[in-house]
């Protein structure tokens, strides 16, 4: 379908381009991101990249959602959607107790062991699809049919941040501790939140991420490597 | 010029320090924070002569003792209705005063409003987030929420004689409706749905924070058994939850969810419906998007005017007795 417009509010245009959920159409959305942040509209605030759509946030003091269309409609008569390659980010998880306590849960749901769940999440091939729920909180595509769960009854309140979780085809690394309904798998010590002012967050959106399976020592210790408050 | 130092009494739930906040961070899952209602933060600042934005205490319904323990400052509360005592004093929000070592400030919800503001004649200290000092209520990063017993130190706080006294009001219009831009999934809820949100009074609930406001009123059916892909949420997103609850999403909103949004709030009347307290009546106008734009540039026309007024040193009372009849009273709609 071509993408939709839609004007929010004074101040954003939500630029749609499937109404469900696949791969094109979230290239499609980083794609136009892209190029966006390459060659910005007049009043730009800032974009919003989701699943199917892409949130164009501007300054309606300086323009409105008639220009930022027109603008946005000349970025996609030369969009590239099959360039778009994020960058790769690695990922570090301990999979040991007590660190993965729904671990033995989604083995006895899907009928496999520990240890081939483990070796599927880490075989994943995973990319950002957006951020959301609370900062830093990325969902992650990827998860391998074979471990897919679905999302627990009820949410269980203060899952650690650092906890892997997973729901369906998503996966996520828990930034503040929040209540969650997802199986937690694992704990990393990667830091999301990088406390770095330059690159505050490790993932862009359109990134690919692989996981990399370490012992409880080796989390311990970068954990306390890791530690920038 | 020296600091002055406080220490908190008292601080009820939600009262936390804020700026004009951090935008431009929502593909991170952070929304922009800042004031509840930015028209009384600016309004804080601009009445003491402060840069717009500068750090300030936002305070809710639970209200703020403060004691100064150190130096002198003086300071600026706005917002509708609070009630401020000091020095044996009782008077309205709106005010600028100084308060000095052995004093004690107390700021409370009066007859209306639900958020104030506190500014203060130099730079309030507190952490710093994203370049901003706005505190994300649910994460507490940034500058934080107040807590009983922490200190709140002002550096190069100043004495501002020539601006002390009432700062004159806004002539806030009574709000009768909120006015929103339909969309982006109101085709996705029924007729009967889009016509009972846009003729029927809604109540506001206590079920409020600073990420959003839950109404009460009319169920708001779904079509069908919607399930929308995760998509971007603004400030003044009205999202519905499965059981056709609507709720407006403020400045600690998450910045993407599943639930469908039946309208946005326009930006310009975010600020005076924050200030709603649970029980008042709410009806919703929908407006275009182009007259959406022409509001809510008219509307900043305005503050800016406002601003603008009440930034000027107005002198001491001699001076402005002497002046009186050669003031122009700002008129406000």
């Amino acid at each position: 379908m071509p993408p939709t417009f839609i004007a929010i509010a004074d101040h954003s245009l939500l630029v749609t381009f499937a109404t469900e959920i696949s791969e094109g159409a979230h290239a499609s959305v980083v794609a136009l991101d892209g190029a966006i942040a390459a060659s910005p509209p007049d009043g730009l605030i800032e974009t919003i990249p989701a699943l199917v759509n892409l949130l164009v946030s501007f300054d309606p003091a300086m323009t409105d959602h008639c220009a930022v269309e027109t603008h946005v409609q000349e970025l996609l008569k030369t969009l590239d959607i099959q360039k778009i390659t994020g960058a790769r980010r690695r990922v570090q998880v301990c999979y040991e107790t007590p660190f993965a306590p729904d671990l033995e849960t989604v083995a006895s749901a899907t009928g496999h062991s520990r240890d081939t769940i483990i070796k599927a999440h880490l075989c994943g091939d995973y990319r950002v699809l957006m951020y959301g729920f609370a900062p830093g909180y990325a969902y992650l595509s990827g998860i391998p049919k074979p471990m897919q769960v679905p999302r627990k009854p009820a949410a269980v309140r203060d899952v650690p941040a650092g906890s892997v979780i997973i729901a369906g085809p998503q996966c996520l690394v828990t930034t503040p501790s929040m209540p969650t309904g997802w199986s937690n798998i694992g704990r990393s010590p990667t830091q999301i939140l990088t406390g770095d002012q330059s690159r505050p967050f490790l993932f862009d959106v359109g990134d690919s991420v692989s996981f990399e399976r370490i012992d409880r020592a080796m989390f311990e210790r970068l954990s306390k490597d890791n530690a920038h408050d | 010029m020296t600091d002055a130092v406080f220490s908190v009494s008292f601080a009820g739930p939600l009262v936390s320090i804020q700026d004009a906040g951090r935008p431009g961070n929502m593909r991170y899952g952070v929304p922009a924070s800042g004031p509840m209602d930015r028209f009384a933060f600016d309004a804080a600042n601009a009445a003491l002569g402060n840069l717009p934005g500068q750090t300030a205490v936002e305070i809710s319904l639970g209200g703020l003792i403060l004691q100064c323990d150190q130096g002198a400052v003086t300071l600026a509360i706005t917002s509708g209705g609070f009630v401020v005592e000091h020095a044996d004093k009782k008077s309205s929000s709106w005010t600028i005063l100084t308060v000095q070592k052995g004093e004690r400030l107390v700021i409370r919800a009066g007859t209306a409003g639900s958020w104030a503001y506190l500014a203060f004649a130099g730079a309030l200290q507190s952490n710093a987030w994203l370049g901003s000092r706005s505190t994300h209520s649910m994460s507490g990063f940034g500058g934080g929420v107040l807590q009983a017993g922490q200190s709140l130190t002002v550096c190069e706080a100043a004495i501002r004689d020539d601006r002390l006294g009432d700062i004159p009001k806004p002539d806030y219009a009574p709000m009768t409706s909120v006015r929103v831009v339909m969309g982006p999934q109101d085709q996705h809820f029924t007729k009967t749905a889009v016509a009972q949100f846009l003729a029927n009074p809604f109540k506001v609930t206590d079920a409020y924070d600073r990420m959003g406001m839950r109404l009460s009123g009319p169920v708001l059916d779904l079509d069908d058994a919607l399930s929308i892909p995760s998509e971007p949420i603004v400030r003044g997103s009205i999202q519905v939850s499965g059981d056709g609850v609507p709720t407006v999403l403020l400045a600690d909103h998450q910045t993407t969810g599943g639930y469908p949004k039946i309208a946005t709030v326009i930006s310009c009347d975010t600020d005076s419906f924050v200030q709603l307290r649970a029980g008042q009546p709410v009806r919703f106008t929908s407006v275009s998007a182009q007259q959406a734009i022409a509001e809510g540039r008219a509307y900043l026309a305005q503050n800016a005017q406002y601003l603008e007024h009440i930034a000027v040193a107005r002198g001491s009372l001699e001076q402005r007795l002497m002046r009186e009849n050669l003031i122009h009273g700002c008129i406000y709609h």
